[in-house]
């Protein structure tokens, strides 16, 4: 019984680093950049879900969907301001910029709101209910289901719209796609505001499972969640959702085993072997489908 | 050639910095001793423990705002020079050689962590200038690894293995509970030390160990080894940490189902733990402690109420800590009657029940706090009185 | 010839500079806040070479420096405070061990290129980081004590070395090489160069003195934790090496010196420190990506004002 409350755990938490892991392949896809601020993003999510819960008393989902918004025209201004002249510099230059965009967000919440922690109010009850001998909270479940939700819709504007379609050649052939009359810049501003709307509602979803935000909490799930999209082979999109899961499970098995102390580890361990092993990742070359 | 350009722009702007950072220098060192008693603050005021840092910063502001408002340290005003560590140990060991050497201070307070504060002991013992840390618990920042003790620094925080002890007594006689299990914080020594003395009170008293883990500071998810902890059924669970990590170890523990008495020290001690934890998570939870923000008389109120006037909203135990830091300070260099280091540092070894906000402070051999501990229980968000025990 | 005129010039002001610096120490002069900006100054610019080697010369990314820094610092401290051997011995074990820790690191490298390859150095480094973490030996979470042993003397000696070998291995048929594999590593494979060497090699001897960096920083600032070496260390050296100008050693010193005065000088403006430092970042990367010298060496400057043309083209 205890194994499926730990399958919990980890379903719960591989979900929040797959909702991340989203908008790093997608961008990764389209303008091979690794997007350092996107951890940010993330957290400034969290902060503006958490200012429109208690200073204008929305509710989860009017909160969820403001903070989507705030965080899609986010992503599209650092876009538009810091990685648009980047397109043809060199990779280094652009990551450099990325760790600086990503210092300039965490260390600019810093200026403006101090660096004290924030506990997230509950929006749900805190009742749970077991099932098959685990506790399994409301929270969990709707938590989960917001993440499949979202991952379905992503799925949809990726395979079913213009714009999905835009994506999808712009990441195949940038240069064939603006020949064929493709807007790139409007594609690549589109990626942006879709994978940081996703990033947006992380971290909201974070905020209520794991009540505690702070400025500098978007570094570490970040990371992971980078780990995540290149388990599952960056640049493809079920392979986002599948590696965050996956490392949310490892992770959480290696909790369980008595060694909480190495669980960061373990991803990078993960990270390393597939990297060496398998650089195109679980989903690798068969299925590559980019965004 | 633009090249050459930049790069002349360059090497001018590095030489200038090098000329500013001489000029800057030479002022401060130049308008010593004069109507002011300088103070440095050696603060993590930003990185990753900046929330600790922060926290006590604010609180000495007010604290020095209110004693220059009041006319100052024997009529001399207090000027506060505060240095950021950026959460850095090899940062603290700078700043703490900036603040003597550079802007030569009479006494620096802080860091807010051990390691931090460990980083400048050498420094302070070296120029002879007294050093109090607010918040670093680990006993190495007053003792050294050889035992011996170090001679300008003090704390202000808590650190006693004592707390553990009463923690002990506690469970096996008021609660009367036969096994236990302990899920410590293993990035601190204070957490360390706190569950080692648990552990050997504990079974001194007959109890049982059933569980021993640990979690790193600034872990997030702590379901998986709450599950474990479960699943070996302890009457009751002793969390020695901060409130940052345990009010997110107690929601958890208690979303899981795990409704056994909980317990801690006073690291948990902030308004903040109720926000994390909730209210209802809360109940059944005991800490030790020395102040509470809802504390009814005296001092503590005092102090809730200016700082929530100042900065809108209640203090926390950091915050206690560095307002208290600053008085302890300033009652040790009134009488001291000087702002010779060693002269303060004697002062401050015989600080005998002083009245601070964390209550009557006093200071052992080694340089550590004596202090009666107060256990609280939480009944609905609100610390209710539970019982005093005196060291 | 001239090289080697070059190089006693080197050496001549090297020790001009230590002499000044050591009399101004000696006779109080200059007072501890001083003399130990200047060693971390020191350090910095032994960490932002190693780092140039690796990345400047021999083109492989590499974000995670600060796990050899680690190595370095924590082999060393056991050699001194554990095992009560010289400090000398510890520089010299801190650099072997963090150049066989190279070594294990430039060893997959040959499998990754790019993006790939800065997170798994990445990576590993956090590995790095986390095993010091779960050793109880050397203090966990809470960090060792170490004496402080560190004196300008050697801050300085070792400074000193690491630029020469550096320089040397840059200008010599290997450095050479290293170069080709940064250029392009195809047709260097095709011209006969032995890329899998060159890469390790640079990861080998870059590690080596990052790691007697760590060893001068461990003794300089008396406690170490594992958290000082977390990928914000890591980035720290690579914006010496990226602001100078990739391929510049002297663009690595000078921006080294430059990024250590600076952040000291606004230890005393904490909230605005961290966003002047980013805006620079993004700043410098948007209008210069190069860095702020690209691959000129300050010593191409002075060729510059006598022969406009350009003088010969060391270091490119």
């Amino acid at each position: 019984m205890e194994w499926i409350q730990q399958l919990i755990n980890g379903i719960s938490l591989g979900s929040i680093y797959a909702l991340i892991a989203l908008g790093y392949t997608m961008v990764y896809g389209i303008i091979k950049l690794i997007n350092f601020a996107h951890g940010d993003v993330f957290m400034v999510g969290s902060f503006i879900g958490f200012y429109s819960i208690t200073v204008f008393g929305l509710g989860f989902f009017p909160a969820l969907i403001l903070s989507m918004a705030a965080c899609a025209l986010f992503g599209v201004i650092i876009e538009r301001i810091a990685y648009k002249r980047l397109r043809n510099a060199t990779r280094i230059a652009a990551l450099i910029t990325a760790i600086g965009v990503s210092l300039l967000i965490e260390y600019g919440v810093i200026y403006i709101r101090g660096a004290q922690p924030e506990a997230y109010p509950d929006v749900f009850s805190n009742r749970s209910f077991a099932f098959l001998g685990a506790q399994i909270s409301i929270q969990s479940i709707l938590i989960l289901s917001v993440s499949v939700v979202l991952m379905i819709l992503l799925q949809f504007i990726v395979h079913k719209t213009k714009t999905g379609k835009a994506m999808r050649a712009v990441s195949h052939d940038t240069e064939a796609a603006k020949l064929m009359g493709i807007n790139v810049d409007n594609t690549i501003s589109a990626t942006f505001a879709i994978g940081s709307a996703l990033a947006g509602a992380a971290g909201v979803i974070f905020g209520i499972y794991y009540t505690k935000i702070d400025p500098l909490m978007g570094v570490i799930p970040g990371v992971k969640a980078f780990v995540a999209a290149v388990l599952g082979g960056i640049g493809i999109i079920p392979g986002a959702m599948v590696g965050g899961l996956v490392l949310g499970v490892v992770e959480t098995i290696v909790s369980a085993l008595g060694f909480s102390l190495w669980r960061d580890a373990a991803a990078f361990v993960i990270l390393i072997l597939i990297l060496i092993f398998r650089p195109s990742g679980i989903f690798g070359k068969n299925t590559r489908e980019k965004v | 050639m633009k090249k050459s350009k930049f790069a002349s722009l360059f090497l001018s702007s590095s030489l200038l910095i090098g000329i500013l950072a001489g000029c800057g220098a030479e002022e401060g060192s130049s308008s010593e001793g004069g109507d002011t008693i300088k103070i440095g603050a050696n603060l993590e005021l930003s990185g990753a423990t900046a929330s600790y840092g922060t926290s006590e910063a604010d609180a000495i502001d007010l604290a020095v705002e209110e004693i220059n408002d009041a006319g100052g340290i024997d009529g001399k005003k207090i000027e506060l020079i505060k240095v950021d560590n950026k959460s850095d140990a090899a940062e603290a060991t700078n700043a703490a050689i900036k603040l003597t050497s550079q802007d030569k201070v009479t006494a620096i307070i802080g860091a807010a962590t051990s390691g931090n504060s460990v980083a400048q002991v050498q420094i302070a013992t070296d120029t002879k200038t007294p050093m109090i840390s607010p918040s670093g618990t680990s006993t190495t920042v007053t003792v050294g690894d050889d035992g011996k003790v170090n001679p300008f620094t003090f704390r202000t925080a808590f650190i006693d293995p004592f707390q553990g002890t009463v923690a002990a007594n506690f469970a096996a006689n008021e609660l009367k509970v036969k096994t236990a299990a302990v899920y410590a914080d293993n990035a601190s020594d204070y957490a360390k030390g706190l569950a080692a003395s648990f552990i050997k009170d504990f079974e001194a008293a007959g109890g049982k160990i059933v569980a021993e883990e640990s979690y790193v500071a600034k872990d997030t998810d702590f379901r998986s080894t709450l599950t474990n902890i479960k699943s070996s059924n302890p009457e009751f669970i002793f969390i020695p940490g901060y409130y940052e990590e345990v009010g997110l170890i107690v929601k958890q523990a208690r979303e899981l189902g795990i409704t056994v008495p909980l317990m801690g020290a006073d690291g948990w001690d902030s308004p903040t733990l109720v926000d994390l934890a909730g209210a209802d998570a809360l109940n059944n939870s005991f800490i030790i402690t020395a102040f509470s923000s809802e504390d009814p008389d005296g001092k503590a109120k005092d102090f809730s109420e200016k700082f929530k006037e100042k900065y809108g909203k209640d203090p926390n135990s950091f915050n206690a800590l560095g307002y208290d830091t600053v008085y302890l300070l300033k009652d040790a260099i009134e009488r001291a009657g000087s702002t010779d280091g060693t002269k303060i540092k004697e002062a401050i070894e015989a600080t005998d029940q002083l009245e601070l906000v964390t209550g009557l402070y006093s200071v052992d051999e080694n340089h550590h706090p004596i202090k009666s501990a107060v256990i609280i229980e939480y009944v609905d968000g609100a610390q209710v009185f539970k019982t005093k025990v005196n060291p | 010839m001239k090289k080697s005129k070059q190089f006693w010039l080197f050496i001549i002001a090297a020790v001009l500079v230590y002499t000044v610096v050591q009399i101004f120490i000696a006779n109080g002069m200059m007072n501890q806040f001083y003399s130990n900006t200047l060693i971390f100054i020191a350090i910095n610019i032994i960490l932002a070479v190693s780092l140039h080697l690796v990345i400047g010369i021999t083109g492989q990314f590499s974000i995670g420096h600060a796990g050899f820094l680690a190595v370095g610092a924590y082999m060393s401290a056991i050699v001194t405070m554990k095992l009560d051997l010289p400090f000398i011995v510890g520089i010299i074990v801190g650099g072997i061990v963090a150049a066989l820790a190279g070594l294990i690191v430039g060893i997959p490298s040959l499998r990754l290129k790019g993006d790939y390859l800065a997170i798994a150095t990445l990576g590993f480094a956090e590995i790095i980081r986390i095993v010091f973490l779960n050793i109880d030996y050397v203090g966990g979470a809470a960090g060792m004590q170490v004496s402080h042993l560190t004196t300008w003397t050697y801050a300085f000696v070792c400074l000193v070395i690491t630029i020469i070998v550096i320089v040397n291995f840059t200008n010599s048929r290997h450095g050479i090489a290293s170069i080709s594999v940064r250029e392009n590593e195809i047709a260097s494979d095709a011209m006969g160069i032995n890329t899998t060497y060159y890469k390790v090699a640079a990861f080998a001897i870059g590690s080596f003195f990052a790691g007697v960096a760590g060893a001068l920083y461990s003794h300089n600032f008396y406690i170490i934790q594992p958290s000082q070496f977390g990928f914000l260390k890591s980035f720290d050296i690579l914006i010496f090496v990226v602001l100078g100008g990739l391929g510049s050693l002297s663009g690595a010193v000078l921006s080294a010196i430059l990024l250590t005065v600076v952040s000291t000088y606004l230890q005393g403006y904490p909230e605005t420190r961290m966003i002047i430092y980013s805006l620079v970042l993004i700043l410098v990367m948007l209008y210069r990506p190069k860095g702020l010298m690209g691959t000129m060496e300050i010593t191409d400057y002075f060729k510059l004002w006598r022969t406009p043309k350009g003088g010969d083209q060391h270091g490119k």
